[in-house]
């Protein structure tokens, strides 16, 4: 989750977002080299005494900062396409659930077997016990088996919403009347937060998501008390 | 010459009514064998596998396709007088990938006679 004065992304999930992190982690080293540089030759050419006033023109620097940039963008785009076709990759889910938005709380469907299905409502700040974390608790986590394959179908009841979780690299937005698929693993066991991301009325900061990752026997433990108890 | 001739008539083509039989069983044989195929496939099954037909993020369409096709098998398959199990495999994808309320508009609208599709 997201901690105070945080600076980068949260810890990686799932392996999509740890390369998303690596080529974020690449892209702006090339961003801070180029901005030193370009930092520096702005200061040198302002405090120095040093004048010139009669270059015309020089084909070897031309040729230079023609050929560099070039080669610079090259270096970030090969690792981008990478990334892009690695997450476009036609996977084969183990679990299908659907993540339904509503103002203001999310409904989670497994219907893969049986039909399972329950809300999901932020815990209100009064009722938090020590050590959890405000707008980001919710009453029922949506619970996953860890290193497996899940294909989340998101969609909404009413209006726009977005079904986010930063740690594992996925965002999707909620339409009314769309089916829209994700797919992702979480590679460790864990409670990964997120929030509503698309702007749906009063409480749209209040709406957050919690997906809890565990091993496959607690996976199915977990699913046949929730549905004696529904 | 007469020797080769009874080795080819025994040992090569069978015989006209035994081609009948042959026949007959492999058609009988293939639907058997397509309704124990759909059966070890529902018994494997995990969740709605990849659907070349709908490989980008829109999967609206898979569930609507899936929804329908379950019920056209269902009122086929009724009509011939026919074992309905090989249209379970369609209610498994559909019940994997449609929201339970969308399910539930339409069996209702389906009752009222208002389903939008054409089953």
């Amino acid at each position: 989750m997201a901690h105070p004065s945080q600076l980068g992304f949260q810890d990686a999930a799932s392996p999509v977002m740890e390369e998303l992190l690596h080529f974020h982690d690449h892209a702006l080293m090339i961003v801070f080299l180029i901005s030193t540089l370009v930092l520096y030759i702005i200061v040198a050419m302002v405090s120095t005494k040093l004048t010139n006033k009669y270059i015309l023109d020089s084909q070897e620097i031309e040729v230079i900062w023609t050929i560099l940039p070039a080669f610079i963008l090259i270096l970030i785009a090969l690792p981008s396409l990478r990334i892009l076709y690695l997450m476009d990759e036609i996977n084969d889910p183990h679990l299908t659930i659907k993540a339904m938005g509503h103002q203001w709380y999310w409904s989670y469907e497994y219907t893969d077997y049986e039909d399972l299905g329950f809300d999901s409502y932020m815990l209100p700040t009064q009722d938090l016990a020590p050590g959890q974390f405000r707008l980001l608790e919710a009453d029922h986590r949506m619970v996953i088996p860890v290193e497996s394959p899940i294909r989340v179908l998101v969609s909404a009841e009413d209006v726009l919403h977005s079904w986010a979780v930063p740690s594992l690299g996925v965002k999707m937005d909620a339409v009314p009347g769309r089916l829209n698929q994700t797919a992702f693993i979480a590679s460790r066991p864990g409670v990964f937060y997120g929030q509503c991301s698309e702007i749906c009325g009063a409480n749209h900061s209040f709406m957050p998501i919690v997906v809890e990752a565990v091993p496959l026997q607690y996976f199915e433990k977990w699913s046949s008390l929730m549905l004696e108890d529904t | 010459m007469k020797g080769v001739l009874m080795y080819l008539k025994v040992f090569s083509f069978p015989p006209a009514c035994i081609l009948n039989k042959m026949s007959i069983d492999r058609v009988v044989s293939t639907d058997v064998k397509m309704a124990e195929d759909i059966q070890a496939k529902l018994e494997k099954y995990r969740t709605a596998p990849f659907d070349a037909r709908f490989p980008n993020q829109n999967q609206t369409r898979n569930c609507w396709s899936n929804y329908l096709d379950y019920h056209r098998c269902q009122k086929a398959l009724d009509a011939k007088g026919v074992d309905t199990a090989p249209c379970d495999w369609y209610k498994r994808v559909y019940k994997s990938l449609c929201p339970i309320s969308w399910i539930q508009k339409w069996d209702d609208q389906r009752e009222e006679g208002t389903f939008p599709g054409k089953i």
